[in-house]
């Protein structure tokens, strides 16, 4: 196989274009039609199913989120009623959340790679895999049905005693979507486990996987644990709702608190379950595009699941304003500081991994770089809002909004294209087109910081969050955000174009386009449908740039 | 290594298991069959964690509120019957035991051991739902349904320590709606996974008379002993926290 010179500026290197030519049995031609998709028990195939839906639901979501900023384009209620207004940001908070964010990564890269990278065939179960996509898009029907009926406005946090006896929209089919998209995370999260504590490749030691493996297996345990709870605060919803069951109704000896700590309990972790495994992508991509070995790789690996362990005792910070105890808000608020400590270590340990690397500046790591600066600023105002003079004062403001924005748009989805970008020529075998996206990238970045900075801003004043009319001193900065919030919507839609086009205009990518260690990037692109001809055997560590230069030296002697 | 994971089109792929005689069952994205059967359990036994953490939002709000309204649930737990719901669970512990006669049946290979096994399984599971059904009847029968027609005045605070039995304050009595709501959100939910167990328990009969689990292939009756364990025990907790609240032998 002929190589193109390496450039400095990158270390793209893709067969010769004019001899290049894509596998001829690969996992996507390997059967077809329509029901071979529909019935595969693939994981690569049921990655793509899950792609192409999450894709869908993200734009649905992001439509949404595009009503809102057009509504509080001034400040006047022009465009919507307030009851609307309220069905909009519901039903973006419950399309992102449940249906793009909590899927994003793991069911589609974890699902393609988790596999892959510990030297497995195939997920351990895999109908138990196609399942869960099947239960998604049941949810996801059920969302719709909700949204076309005539819609939610409950918000995504679905508070009682709003959502139990005040609102006479759609609750119960939402609930209906909540509890069983649920499942459809609950075997994702079980099936990773079981694939990474059974399915692993002969030497392939814990501490050799990649670190996108240990935070998706962390998020693993999250999904596990916590989205049962979700289900029954949901059905005690529903219950309370139709038969009027009374366990979260003050007026006959309930507790409506009962289900903001059910509530919570799951949806705090779950934003741990949504970050974990972006952080899992920026490792890869980190170490790929410097060269260099996650610097304290065991740190960063045990992190992960510090944070999942952490992640379950700090819900209470979400209720600090609900009159829970002054003792167990302070607790609480001590144990959310706690869990900036494992999230700094990660920080810290990709900028030493890229210290004194031959850092190049490839799409995903531009993405890369957007998530390190976004999640920080993300995650460092998490700090203000958990400590309780400040909660006071921030929380149900703007300030909120654009603090989780930060984590979830600036951090997961920018993870989420990182990861996108830098699996792509595996996934489909071909490259996406490389200045383009490089343009596309620095256009979200843009964008994002326009939406969301001056939301801190109007947090910080005082506007708070819901309410589809403000004050009329505030307009300069809405309309600065809805304007940063096109420039986003562009950004976003530009990568689904280009990608598309890359299906089959793009480069042929050969094996490893990135010259990246893992095992994934040792065979053919796209893969076969078994992954490996043969069983593979680990016998170095994650991120040995030394054992791939050897391996490739080795190659080039033996077909010269 | 550099081989072991070469591209496809410089190899047909071979399967390492081609080589010796495997079960039908097998599936071939695992490497042996132990594998298969390890990963099978311990999928089960996550599933089941995920379970309790199901249950235990539940457990959580009974609880608060037993802590909350403690007279209310001692007065509640008083109109249930003590005997109704030991003989349930003498009934579930039997069943759990035919189960796990039928575990070992099946591992041992006796066919007709495991049928029969597993039939007494699903009668002493139906005989189960039995007692339950006509528990159910006697609390609508009391209005001891939450809801419009719910009755209080048969709760009392029960006669203990020199104590005389007396009636519950009116607005301690209307909290023993919350007991028997939750009541029956947990027991119902027990219920349906029983329902659940029982009909899964048709379809192993099913296989096992077929001889399915008779060549030493025992994953699914392993794994099905695990779900109806975990039943029982559900039940070994609902039984003493719903029904022996503040019971006083003598």
């Amino acid at each position: 196989m002929m190589s193109a010179p390496i450039n400095n500026n990158t270390i793209v290197n893709i067969p010769d274009q004019r001899t290049a030519k894509m596998p001829k049995r690969n996992y996507i031609n390997n059967e077809h039609g329509l029901l071979s998709w529909l019935f595969t028990a693939d994981h690569k195939r049921i990655a793509i199913l899950y792609l192409i839906s999450i894709t869908f639901f993200f734009f649905i979501g992001g439509a949404f989120a595009g009503l809102i900023r057009l509504e509080l384009l001034t400040p006047q209620p022009d465009l919507v009623a307030s009851d609307t207004y309220n069905k909009f940001f519901t039903m973006h908070g419950i399309v992102m959340i449940f249906l793009f964010l909590v899927p994003s990564v793991p069911a589609t890269l974890g699902n393609f790679f988790i596999p892959i990278m510990i030297g497995a065939k195939d997920l351990a179960f895999p109908k138990i895999n196609l399942l869960s996509w099947y239960l998604y898009m049941a949810g996801g029907t059920f969302t719709l049905a909700a949204l076309v009926l005539g819609g939610v406005d409950t918000g995504w946090t679905f508070t009682t005693p709003l959502s139990t006896h005040y609102l006479n929209t759609h609750v119960i089919t939402a609930a209906t979507a909540i509890f069983i998209a649920g499942f459809s995370s609950i075997f994702t999260g079980l099936n990773f486990i079981v694939t990474i504590h059974r399915m692993r490749a002969p030497g392939m030691t814990w501490f050799r996987m990649p670190l996108f493996v240990w935070s998706n297996y962390a998020a693993s345990i999250l999904m596990v644990l916590g989205t049962p709870v979700l289900a029954i605060a949901i059905v005690l919803v529903a219950l309370e709702r139709t038969i009027g069951i009374g366990v979260f109704d003050p007026t006959k000896g309930g507790d409506p608190l009962l289900f903001q700590h059910l509530f919570w309990f799951y949806s705090h972790p779950a934003v741990y379950i949504m970050i974990l495994p972006g952080m899992g992508v920026i490792s890869e991509v980190i170490s790929t595009f410097s060269r260099k070995r996650v610097f304290g790789y065991t740190a960063v690996a045990f992190s992960s699941v510090a944070i999942a362990l952490f992640g379950f005792f700090v819900w209470a910070h979400h209720m600090f304003i609900m009159g829970v105890s002054n003792y167990s808000a302070l607790v609480f608020s001590l144990l959310t500081m706690l869990v900036a400590v494992p999230s700094a270590i990660k920080i810290f340990n990709w900028a030493f991994t890229l210290q004194k690397g031959s850092i190049t500046f490839e799409t995903p790591m531009l993405y890369a770089f957007a998530f390190i600066g976004l999640f920080t600023i993300g995650g460092l105002t998490g700090v203000f809002l958990g400590s309780l003079g400040m909660d006071i004062h921030l929380t149900e403001t703007y300030f909120i909004v654009a603090h989780f924005h930060y984590v979830m748009v600036g951090g997961m989805l920018m993870a989420f294209l990182a990861g996108v970008h830098f699996w792509w020529p595996k996934m489909t075998g071909r490259m996406y087109p490389e200045s383009l996206s490089k343009l596309s990238a620095l256009t979200s970045f843009i964008g994002f910081n326009i939406t969301f900075l001056p939301q801190f801003i109007l947090g910080y004043l005082g506007m708070p969050r819901r309410y589809h009319a403000y004050p009329a001193e505030y307009q300069v900065l809405n309309v600065l955000s809805t304007a940063g919030a096109t420039v986003l919507g562009v950004g976003f839609t530009l990568p689904m174009l280009y990608l598309a086009w890359s299906l089959k205009y793009g480069a042929i990518a050969g094996n490893n386009p990135w010259q990246a260690t893992g095992l994934e990037w040792q065979i053919q692109s796209p893969p076969l449908t078994e992954n490996f001809t043969e069983t593979p055997i680990m016998d170095h560590e994650a991120y040995d740039y030394e054992w791939l230069e050897n391996k490739t030296a080795h190659e080039v002697t033996t077909v010269g | 290594m550099a081989n072991a994971i070469a591209t496809a089109h410089e190899h047909d792929a071979h399967h390492a298991h081609d080589e010796h005689v495997v079960l039908p069952q097998h599936l071939h994205h695992f490497e042996t069959e132990e594998q298969q059967r390890e990963a099978g359990t311990f999928g089960m036994w996550l599933f089941l964690l995920t379970e309790i953490m199901f249950f235990g939002g539940m457990f959580f709000a009974y609880l608060l509120y037993r802590n909350w309204y403690n007279p209310a649930f001692v007065a509640a737990s008083n109109q249930l019957s003590v005997k109704l719901g030991a003989i349930n669970t003498a009934i579930l512990i039997t069943s759990g035991y035919a189960m796990a006669l039928g575990v070992y049946a099946a591992e041992v290979r006796k066919k007709q051991m495991l049928v029969w096994t597993l039939i007494a399984t699903t009668i002493f599971g139906f005989a189960f739902l039995g007692v339950k059904t006509v528990e159910y009847k006697e609390k609508f029968e009391k209005h001891h349904v939450p809801g419009a027609s719910f009755d209080v005045k048969e709760f009392v605070n029960p006669a203990a320590f020199g104590l005389k039995e007396e009636p519950l304050a009116p607005d301690m009595a209307q909290k023993t709606q919350i007991f028997f709501v939750l009541y029956f959100a947990m027991t119902g939910m027990h219920a349906l996974h029983m329902i659940i167990g029982l009909a899964l328990l048709f379809w192993l009969i099913y296989r096992a008379n077929r001889g399915d689990f008779s060549s030493g292939y025992v994953a699914p009756i392993e794994n099905f002993g695990l779900y109806w364990h975990f039943v029982d025990i559900v039940w070994i907790f609902l039984f003493p926290l719903l029904y022996l609240i503040n019971k006083h032998v003598g």
